[in-house]
């Protein structure tokens, strides 16, 4: 593997610095709004948002639920109200459009320490640890599931490091801090990627509307591919790569189908080849000359 | 084709050992938290839920830990629970000692709650049960020795309802009133509000969960003068004369009104002792 340092740096000579980090930008900018807009109403009284992301009132009118937070709710045997129930419909919907696990990348709170801790990771060269199956996650969700049906409480949310962190930041935290320490720690000395990429049953549950979502990362210009690894290297789900990027001779198409991809859109940036765009998961023909994509994308590379 | 069936066994016996693996921690990860769980659920007796709160466990299934209720609580009474505290973690509770439930007309809490965790049909604050309270100290409360300390009868919300002043004799000092706050369930919302105003170090009279504060009786209890205001009648047959041989100067059921002692008639003391006390106080003068 690549020593950290060189990861990206050729696609920052090529391309530029900003563009080189576009989407995480980005990708940062909307996970620290939209904690900073339900952080408003409790440091300055401005009232934006209310609740926390389990459910939240936005601008009086809004509701938005976690579907997955309902849906152990009524496992454990309460039909929730109305408001909640179109909270998480609306919020459903929305990850049926724009990518399961975006909800991950974009605005998961945790997403940040584990990011840090894994570029950390990366940064001090940590390497090896303890080898878990990424399916874990998905036993995760049905433990969590059925522990709602059995116990008819939401057992989960005693001790879910996600809204653990969310709730905290908003309501205070407590020892809240030992629990996102943990998971830190966890990330950066036990696996690599450990929690989000392995174990996180939240991300498994949002992996699912994902399995339908119509925008994908899409391996347009995969013909371009010059195998430097830069973009398995900052994936924090490498394996979804691999089909999409790899797939011409196997007649698979470019666009990265699999579910647990959380289009966080950092292989764009760091590819200095101009391999991967954001797409819709209908333009997947196996034909490398995929044209619309392609042209807006040549016109960027010549300009 | 052996290297193949080789192969193939190996290939199944990791999947099994996978699985296995993957199933034990499963199973270790299950038995982990609901045993942790079950801890939580028995909510400490200082901790009330929000009004409109069904028992401990439906609660734990309905509220989503969202904490609209506390953002809607003009009086930061509600707060969500951190992890390391005996309520279960991001669930809504209060403390009456610390801040009590103001009893809202509009209840803004129960409003708020987007999963009905908080019962939308409750209406009236006042038929709220977030507890009952309970003057768990006579020892202490001033009342109970004597003072005029009523702070927790003129705080309450429904005073003269919930808690009322029963006068009552006051046995040390032979002359005085004891005004003693007496609680009634069946008016007390459990707000909190006679234990915050306690004037005592500790709270004497403290709010505490329905299911501690009350007793229960057995099913097959009937209260004899209930129902024989119901009947209009004593259900009892008239009993027959007893022909046992009482001691001397017992009589059965003596004027209707059961077995007891006659008063002789000769007797130099009345019946009721502060008669004495008042006598003996009047002839000192």
């Amino acid at each position: 593997m690549k020593r950290f340092a060189d990861v990206g740096k050729a696609a920052v000579t090529s391309k530029g610095w900003l563009p080189a980090h576009k989407w995480l930008l980005l990708r940062r900018s909307s996970q620290l709004s939209i904690l900073i807009l339900f952080l408003l109403g409790p440091w300055f009284g401005i009232w934006v948002v209310k609740g926390n992301l389990a459910s939240s009132l936005t601008l009086e009118v809004l509701p938005l639920s976690d579907p997955y937070v309902v849906l152990q709710s009524m496992l454990a045997g309460h039909l929730p109200e109305s408001t909640a129930l179109l909270g998480a419909v609306v919020v459903l919907l929305f990850y049926l459009l724009m990518g399961g696990r975006a909800y991950c990348s974009w605005v998961c709170p945790l997403n940040i320490v584990t990011d840090t801790a894994s570029w950390l990771r990366r940064r001090i060269g940590i390497k090896g640890g303890s080898r878990i199956s990424r399916q874990t996650r998905y036993w995760l969700l049905a433990v969590t599931l059925l522990l709602a049906l059995f116990s008819g409480t939401i057992m989960w949310e005693l001790i879910n490091p996600v809204s653990q962190l969310h709730r905290g930041l908003l309501f205070g935290m407590g020892f809240g801090w030992a629990v996102i320490a943990a998971v830190f720690l966890f990330d950066l000395f036990i696996s690599r990627n450990g929690w989000c990429g392995h174990l996180c049953p939240v991300g498994a549950f949002y992996s699912l509307p994902g399995l339908l979502s119509i925008l994908r990362v899409s391996a347009v210009s995969r013909e371009r591919c010059d195998d430097c690894m830069d973009c398995f290297v900052v994936c924090p789900e490498q394996q979804v790569i691999r089909p999409a990027l790899k797939g011409a001779e196997n007649n698979i198409g470019p666009v990265i189908l699999s579910p647990n991809c959380t289009n966080c859109g950092r292989c764009i940036d760091v590819c200095a080849q101009n391999v991967f765009q954001f797409g819709t998961r209908f333009h997947n023909s196996t034909n490398s000359s995929n044209t619309h994509l392609m042209v807006g994308h040549n016109k960027e590379v010549i300009s | 084709m052996i290297s193949m069936q080789h192969k193939q066994g190996v290939n199944r016996r990791r999947f099994l050992a996978d699985s296995t693996r993957l199933a034990s921690g499963m199973l270790l990860f299950a038995l982990g938290l609901g045993l942790y769980a079950r801890k939580v659920e028995s909510l400490p007796a200082i901790a009330l839920r929000p009004p409109g709160a069904g028992g401990e466990k439906d609660f734990l299934g309905a509220c989503i830990r969202c904490g609209l209720c506390v953002r809607d609580c003009p009086y930061d009474t509600l707060k969500l629970a951190t992890p390391e505290e005996d309520v279960a973690s991001g669930t809504p509770w209060f403390e009456a000692r610390k801040i009590p439930c103001e009893m809202c007309e509009d209840i803004p809490c129960v409003k708020a709650c987007p999963t009905g965790a908080l019962d939308k049909t409750l209406l009236d604050i006042d038929e709220a049960r977030m507890g009952l309270a309970v003057l768990m100290d006579q020892e202490t409360c001033l009342n109970y020795l004597g003072l005029r300390c009523d702070v927790c009868y003129r705080v309450c919300p429904l005073i003269g309802k919930a808690i009322t002043l029963e006068p009552q004799h006051n046995p040390r000092s032979g002359k005085h009133a004891l005004f003693i706050p007496v609680v009634h369930s069946e008016a007390c919302t459990g707000c909190g509000k006679c234990e915050h105003a306690c004037v005592l170090d500790e709270a004497a009279i403290k709010v505490l969960p329905e299911r501690l504060a009350k007793g229960v009786l057995g099913r097959h209890y009937r209260l004899g003068w209930e129902e024989k205001e119901k009947a209009g009648h004593s259900l009892v047959a008239p009993d027959t004369e007893h022909r046992f041989n009482l001691p001397g100067q017992m009589k059965y059921d003596y004027e209707g009104e059961g077995l007891m002692r006659k008063q002789p008639a000769d007797s130099p003391f009345s019946d009721n002792p502060l008669d004495t006390l008042n006598q003996r106080a009047g002839g000192g003068s």
